[in-house]
């Protein structure tokens, strides 16, 4: 096989909507795991159904919704497109904002279940000996809840890598600008250029495997219980 | 008003309502006690500001840290908490646990230092290691220590020794005396188990169905009828405080001072002039009417005096006689012998004592 005949763009845009992805969703999936974590308000098996709904949905389903909101027409594209010239749909700003959507269970849950299992303790703990709530947070609660960290953004990242219908129906097929790897293989799929296929696809299969080695052997290896 | 707490507590849950009040000295050793499900959790919990659902009023040595406009944050009361489980946080090592608290702490408010408290706990060997490499004894203490590195004006403890087997309770106990004595934190301490602190305690909080049913100093609340079904029948009779003030190396025995009053027990390895705390139980009190004529066997006899006949007792043989012998002592005896002595308030009485017991005597320790 030979490497060259890949377009390297895809990848490195595949890699770069991941990772900001990623980014996004840490910021994001942490204050709604914590709250979920945290409250009794009836709110939270509707917010618990939203987060977990990319999970069971047709790409395809959250694709077009997505599509009509960013586009130029769309509620958030509109206004968008007013302002800057250009809608939502059809670009990389985009993609980050569907990946972000699809990819918020795989942040969520993982951070979520670490929270629960840590428990009420080590808060109150923390501020019987004088830390705020928010203090508390990033000096014992961010530290134990490291395993969920990595499993989150190792998910999170893996899961963005793989997407593929939410990226076609928002993103299109723009090489340079939204073509990912996984459009990339289906397009040499189409037009019957196999072996490149096969490089990208088995490059993802093995990527994707190691990917989830590494998170079982961090849930072995990195046992936290709470004394 | 100083080394004085003040506290007033409501919470009402399905099946439990806890409805507290009560005035302590915020100095010494308090004990609450009570039976599981008496409340004595919860309350802790309300004074810590753990519990935020909970209407009342909090104030210690003149600062209000809760009442109906008022709710200071848990982070905010300087009280320093100990669990039952150590609560150690388990990615930080034992120097880092114990530093938590005291660099949350304003340089200001720092009235207890790193080096006395690793020293007076113990804990120099253990600073560079990990919690989970540690006995529970030892976490138990580092917890300690770290509670009282944030300098608290109160430390609150919640069963601290429950999941501890005696050995390692024996083992901690006295580091607790040390640290009332040396540093003057006054202490809260939460137990089902009496045995456990009755070396400690100076205040005595009886808790049951969420309500107060007694408190006091220890000596009174001991020698107490209405604390008998909560402290147990077999601990009610008294608490002496006493002073040791002679070694008797010939017959073996040490002589305590009580009140100005001798008592012998068997010698003791504690030096001349420390305090001892022993308990007397109301059934090895022997009362007489008449100073001991010629000889008897009965080495401790306390001048007394009547306080009160109290009622009969269910069983319907026995009465409680309460005592004042400077401090309050509690006697049982027979119907019949009461009727022969024929006992009055305010009657000068002779207390025959048959079995002196020192606290870590007790059963269960």
């Amino acid at each position: 096989m030979d490497i060259s005949l890949i377009d390297a763009e895809p990848i490195w845009i595949s890699l770069k909507l991941a990772g900001v992805t990623v980014v996004i969703l840490l910021v994001l999936g942490t204050p709604i795991a914590w709250w979920l974590t945290q409250t009794r308000s009836r709110s939270r098996v509707v917010i618990e159904a939203l987060v977990a709904l990319p999970l069971v949905l047709p790409p395809t389903v959250l694709g077009f919704y997505l599509l009509i909101l960013l586009g130029p027409h769309g509620w958030v594209g509109g206004p968008v497109q007013a302002l800057t010239g250009s809608a939502l749909s059809f670009s990389f700003l985009g993609l980050v904002l569907a990946s972000t959507l699809y990819s918020l269970p795989f942040v969520v849950q993982p951070l979520h279940s670490a929270f629960e299992s840590i428990g009420k303790m080590p808060m109150e703990t923390a501020q019987s000996l004088g830390a705020s709530q928010l203090d508390a947070f990033f000096s014992v609660i961010t530290p134990l809840a490291r395993r969920g960290y990595l499993t989150a953004i190792v998910l999170g990242f893996a899961h963005t890598l793989g997407e593929f219908g939410v990226v076609l129906m928002v993103g299109g097929n723009i090489p340079g600008k939204t073509k990912v790897i996984s459009i990339e293989i289906y397009d040499r799929v189409e037009v019957l250029e196999y072996t490149q296929a096969h490089i990208l696809s088995a490059g993802l299969l093995i990527f994707s495997f190691l990917v989830l080695v590494m998170v079982y052997s961090i849930n072995r290896k990195l046992p936290l219980q709470v004394t | 008003m100083m080394n004085l707490l003040e506290a007033k507590f409501k919470m009402d849950y399905p099946g439990f309502n806890l409805d507290v009040e009560m005035r302590l000295p915020s100095k010494g050793v308090t004990v609450v006690f009570g039976p599981s499900g008496s409340g004595k959790t919860t309350l802790l919990r309300c004074l810590s500001g753990l519990e935020k659902g909970a209407l009342g009023y909090l104030k210690i040595d003149g600062h209000v840290w809760q009442d109906e406009e008022r709710f200071t944050p848990i982070q905010d009361r300087k009280i320093g908490l100990v669990f039952q489980e150590s609560r150690l946080f388990p990615h930080l090592n034992i120097q880092k646990n114990l530093l938590y608290g005291y660099q949350r702490t304003f340089p200001g408010e720092r009235n207890l230092q790193v080096d006395e408290v690793v020293q007076v706990l113990n804990l120099e060997s253990l600073l560079r290691r990990r919690p989970e490499k540690l006995s529970g004894g030892e976490r138990q203490r580092v917890a300690i220590g770290r509670a009282l590195l944030t300098s608290p004006k109160l430390l609150l403890m919640d069963e601290p020794l429950a999941s501890l087997d005696m050995q390692l309770k024996a083992e901690i106990i006295p580091f607790i005396k040390r640290i009332e004595n040396e540093f003057k934190t006054p202490i809260i301490y939460v137990t089902h188990s009496m045995n456990e602190v009755l070396q400690l305690v100076d205040t005595m909080v009886i808790l049951k169905a969420g309500k107060v049913e007694n408190i006091g100093p220890v000596e009174e609340v001991f020698s107490d009828v209405r604390s008998r079904e909560a402290v147990g029948d077999e601990q009610l009779g008294g608490v002496l405080e006493t002073l040791v003030s002679e070694h008797d190396e010939g017959f073996g025995l040490t002589k305590l001072d009580f009140m100005g009053q001798v008592l012998h027990v068997p010698r003791q390895y504690i030096p001349v002039g420390q305090s001892l705390r022993v308990h007397i139980h109301s059934k090895d009190v022997i009362l007489s009417t008449l100073p001991p004529a010629g000889a008897t066997s009965v080495l401790n006899i306390l001048r007394a005096k009547v306080k009160k006949v109290g009622e009969l007792q269910s069983k319907g043989y026995s009465v409680d006689i309460e005592l004042d012998a400077g401090r309050p002592i509690l006697a049982t005896i027979t119907r019949k012998s009461l009727a022969k002595l024929n006992l009055q308030p305010g009657q000068p009485i002779y207390a025959h004592i048959k079995a002196i017991k020192m606290m870590h005597e007790l059963e269960g320790l």
